[in-house]
């Protein structure tokens, strides 16, 4: 089966159904191929808590957590996430009660804008769940994949600092937020 | 005073909302039937273009619109605004280019605006746009400022010569020159200041939305100066009055001073929404950003610095020329108001600044945190550095011999500012002993036993806040007792719904968890300006303070009807009327549900409580204080690591301190990533932009600087009821210099006396090789 142009053009926009599993809620959409994840989350699942800072890859904005890995959501096709455990920052508090990392954030003044703080929470989530041992310079090296404009960083440190130093005192890291 | 007063660090109230992902950006709007729209750029930083088909465009799946600069001029929408007022050196006006949002005939940079798509979704529009034929006939572009006004550079615009778009002149050019020509000695030196952009993380973006029914436009938009916005936006393109146009500004990523203009893309999705009758959504990629976002900074300067043989500064004089990029924008020229800073906190009498505006075949270049305050600072402060180490005098001594006493104040520098207060030798010296440079002669030793070289610089900073200008604001009482707070400003990242809830609520002794807050919609909010040039905590914090006060007034009243006392019997403290006269109190919310009603009024009175006020601040006021950077070089590799960074700021009344320190840090990070890390580059044979990414333009990141010690040194000033200087800013203007100041000392060992920036691990290499290349 050779491709033409036509054909190949046709596949590329023909939309295909999938299911995103979204912070435990199954979402049903029909997407084209070349759809990013994050596009998809945000536009057909309706979860536009996490942005988009650049389609290329570099600035962590769109950070979401996929299965035990973070990731950039515009680096990856909505089809592949299908089947997937995808968690964004609005899974993070449960109910009224704030994820200690979003506490940490409120307290230590480790947001201005907002923009860059969902990909922030969710690569420190992240970095908490796998390493909850984690020594300030790993964490260091972690949290220097993202970028924020308004903060210069020293309140985001603080704040993952304290939220490890709380949720290690707590017993050994925090188990991933509610299914539903 | 309460948990709320002012100095208090309160968490953010917007940060419950924000942190949990529910912020609303522009980006994150969908209304219904809502069409995409994508920009066709040029490719050529300057071209011809001799023709454009649309057809094959026009036809392709889900395409609502093709838009060309044709149809753009047969819109009946006015080209975008251009500021007037000035003129060049013969005293002949300026030149302003027209500006409109999709060019016909000729491309004049790299992302110039060529054609608009619309289209259901944003595949189709940029599927589309690719089909669109257009015959390019490249021409010769000039990208280097420099380069601008050189015999036979190519013309941007074919009737201005020599791309000089205006001049301006400051001080007085026959005192400094007198000074100069007998001065002791004169220091003198070339200073460039590269381009940089804001790089906010929101990137730009616009839903235009049109009411055929009432002819009114709705635009919702991520900016900063929301109401000359609606100003210009309705009066100069719109063509309409002013309430049929509403502009909504919800949430906004970061802007900087980048996002206040009226980019060609807002004057697009309007059109297209006209045109289309549906509403039309543009938001900006990333490669998009840096190709069309006004970019920043960018000019180039002959500096010179007279002293006496005690080392008095006797004159300052600098000629700069300032790009302006291709088109210049409302509000671009404003970087030459703020020249003033050129003067820093000295007793120089004599001072002149010249500085010729130039057109380039590059983006248009917009206000930057700072704007031109920061490069003024850089100028001055590397200029005292290279006069300390001409005339062996320590950097930080020569400064205090020339320091402006407190006692001077309000002092009138021979430039264009008049100082209101400050203590700028105390700042230097607390900074000094945070910093403890002391013992940093011991540090710089040790440093080198381990190869590396160690520098330390200062930069004793001033700038200009809350230029005279009006700010709105609004507190109304509902029928339940609670409150709603309106401002005219604009908050993108700063705080002001903490910061004016708590000026509010403490005064009036309200619980913040029932004031709501609205700011950036022109519909709800009766009357204001915006947010830039740190005056949001200045000029709307002290409309609050008027709001309170006369709330109070018309509350007094009410409590004194209902306690059955005079007003003047009763007094408000603590959030309480109360009285000797009697046991009984009330609150404000007690008062404002009685407010409601009129039986229990006095006779005569208008129900309701709620207050407008507008603050017009006549003069402004200048934060100030001192930077002091620490850093080690590997003169092997040439990478630059920032140890120890100390501020003493005087930002006079803190509201907030973790709000002022927040803002101090982030804008140290800007400072320095500039002279450390950005660039926006040009290629100078094709004008091409290289640094097109965040692959290619350095951003700082967390693990580039070590924490930031800040002290406060507050000076209250009395130019406003509150005492506040703006702080949005000032870190950035004191983090240029300082940082240069300390590459530089670091350097100096190895006989380098100066460094561009950014101070790459590139140039630092080249420069001490250059450097021992001279030596052998």
């Amino acid at each position: 089966m050779t491709p033409g142009p036509d054909r190949l053009h046709r596949a590329m926009s023909e939309k295909i159904d999938i299911t995103l599993t979204i912070n435990g809620r199954d979402f049903a959409i029909r997407v084209e191929p070349r759809k990013t994840l994050v596009d998809a989350i945000r536009d057909d699942c309706g979860q536009t808590g996490t942005h988009i800072g650049c389609e290329h890859g570099v600035c962590g904005t769109c950070t979401v957590i996929i299965d035990e890995d973070a990731v950039r959501s515009c680096l990856m096709f909505a089809v592949q996430a299908q089947g997937r455990k995808i968690r964004t920052v609005e899974g993070l508090a449960n109910g009224d009660e704030l994820h200690p990392l979003q506490r940490a954030f409120i307290t230590h003044h480790g947001l201005q804008c907002g923009f860059c703080t969902p990909g922030f929470l969710m690569l420190a989530v992240n970095a908490l769940e796998q390493h909850p041992d984690i020594d300030d310079e790993d964490l260091l090296d972690i949290l220097a994949s993202n970028l924020c404009r308004c903060t210069g960083y020293q309140n985001i440190i603080k704040a993952v600092r304290a939220a490890r130093d709380e949720m290690r005192s707590e017993g050994g890291g925090i188990r991933p937020q509610r299914p539903g | 005073m309460g948990e709320y007063g002012i100095g208090q660090a309160v968490p953010r109230f917007e940060d419950p909302r924000l942190i949990r992902g529910e912020g609303r950006y522009v980006g994150d709007i969908a209304l219904p039937g809502m069409a995409v729209g994508y920009v066709l750029r040029s490719p050529h930083a300057h071209a011809r273009i001799r023709s454009i088909d649309t057809a094959a465009a026009n036809a392709a799946p889900g395409v609502l619109v093709v838009l060309t600069g044709a149809d753009w001029q047969a819109s009946g929408f006015g080209d975008l605004p251009v500021p007037g007022g000035l003129t060049r050196r013969d005293g002949s006006p300026m030149y302003r280019p027209r500006y409109p949002a999709l060019v016909k005939d000729r491309v004049r940079w790299v992302g110039d605006y060529v054609a608009f798509v619309v289209a259901e979704t944003m595949n189709q529009a940029m599927d589309a746009a690719e089909l669109i034929e257009v015959d390019y006939e490249p021409l010769p572009a000039v990208v280097s400022t420099a380069d601008a006004t050189a015999p036979g550079a190519p013309l941007v615009f074919d009737d201005c010569p020599n791309n000089v778009c205006f001049v301006q002149q400051f001080g007085d050019k026959a005192a400094t020159d007198a000074v100069f020509a007998r001065a002791a000695h004169v220091v003198k030196h070339g200073l460039v200041i590269n381009r940089v952009t804001a790089a906010s993380m929101e990137p730009r973006g616009s839903i235009g939305v049109y009411q055929p029914y009432d002819g009114r436009y709705t635009i919702y938009t991520t900016l900063q100066r929301t109401f000359p916005f609606r100003e210009e936006l309705a009066k100069t393109v719109l063509r309409v009055s002013e309430n049929k146009v509403r502009v909504i500004a919800g949430d906004i990523g970061g802007a900087f001073g980048m996002k206040t203009a009226i980019y060609n893309e807002v004057a697009l999705v309007l059109l297209a929404a006209k045109l289309t009758g549906r509403p039309v959504k543009w938001i900006s990629t990333r490669s998009e950003a840096f190709l069309s976002d006004g970019q920043a900074r960018d000019n180039v300067s002959d500096a010179e610095l007279a002293l006496d043989k005690d080392g008095n500064f006797l004159g300052v004089r600098v000629k700069t020329l300032a790009n302006v990029g291709a088109y210049l924008q409302v509000g671009s020229q404003s970087f030459i108001q703020n020249i003033g800073t050129l003067a820093g906190v000295y007793r120089t009498p004599a001072l002149h600044a010249d500085i010729t505006a130039v057109f380039t075949n590059t983006n248009p270049v917009r206000p930057y945190r700072g704007n031109g305050r920061g490069e003024a600072a850089y100028v001055i402060e590397r200029l005292v550095d290279l006069a300390a180490d001409e005339l062996g005098i320590d950097p930080a001594e020569l400064r205090r011999r020339n320091t402006i006493p407190p006692e001077a104040m309000p002092y009138k520098t021979g430039l264009t500012f008049t100082y209101d207060c400050g203590e700028f030798e105390k700042n230097m010296d607390m900074a000094l002993e945070m910093a403890d440079t002391a013992s940093f002669e011991k540090r710089r030793a040790e440093a080198k036993k381990r190869g590396k070289l160690r520098g330390i610089g200062i930069s004793q900073t001033i700038e200009r806040a809350a230029a005279p200008s009006f700010e709105g604001a609004e507190i109304r009482f509902d029928r339940s007792g609670a409150a709603t707070l309106y401002s005219g400003a604009s908050n993108h990242g700063q705080g002001h719904e903490t910061a004016f809830k708590q000026i509010v609520c403490d005064r009036l002794g309200l619980d913040p968890k029932e004031v709501h807050y609205v700011q950036g919609d022109t519909d709800q909010v009766f009357f204001g300006e915006g947010t830039g040039g740190s005056r949001s905590g200045t000029i709307g914090g002290s409309a609050f303070h008027m709001a309170n006060e006369k709330i109070i007034v018309k509350a007094k009243a009410i409590a004194g009807h209902l306690l059955k006392l005079a007003a003047d019997d009763l007094k408000f403290e603590d959030g309480l009327f109360s009285s000797p006269k009697t046991n009984q109190t009330l609150t404000m919310k007690e008062v404002a549900k009685a407010a409601a009603e009129p039986a229990k009024l006095p006779k005569g009175m208008e129900p309701g409580l709620f207050a407008t006020a507008v603050y017009n601040v006549e003069v402004d006021n200048f934060p100030n204080g001192c930077h002091i950077c620490e850093l080690e070089i590997d003169p092997e590799t040439g990478t630059i690591d920032i140890v120890r960074y100390s501020v003493v700021d005087d930002v006079g009344t803190v509201i907030n301190p973790l709000l002022v320190y927040g803002q101090i840090i982030g804008g140290v990070a800007q400072g320095a990533g500039q002279i450390l890390l950005e660039d926006i580059h040009f290629d100078a044979d094709s004008g091409q932009l290289v640094s097109g990414s965040f692959m290619d333009y350095a951003m700082p990141r967390a693990d580039n600087f070590p924490d930031v010690h800040v002290h406060s040194n507050p000076v209250p000033t009395k130019t406003n009821p509150l005492g506040v200087k703006g702080c949005g800013e000032a870190g950035c203007v004191g983090a240029m210099p300082a940082v240069a100041n300390a590459i530089v000392d670091a350097l100096s060992v190895l006989g380098v006396r100066h460094i561009e920036m950014p101070a790459t691990p590139e140039r630092v290499w080249r420069a001490i090789r250059d450097a021992g290349a001279k030596h052998t």
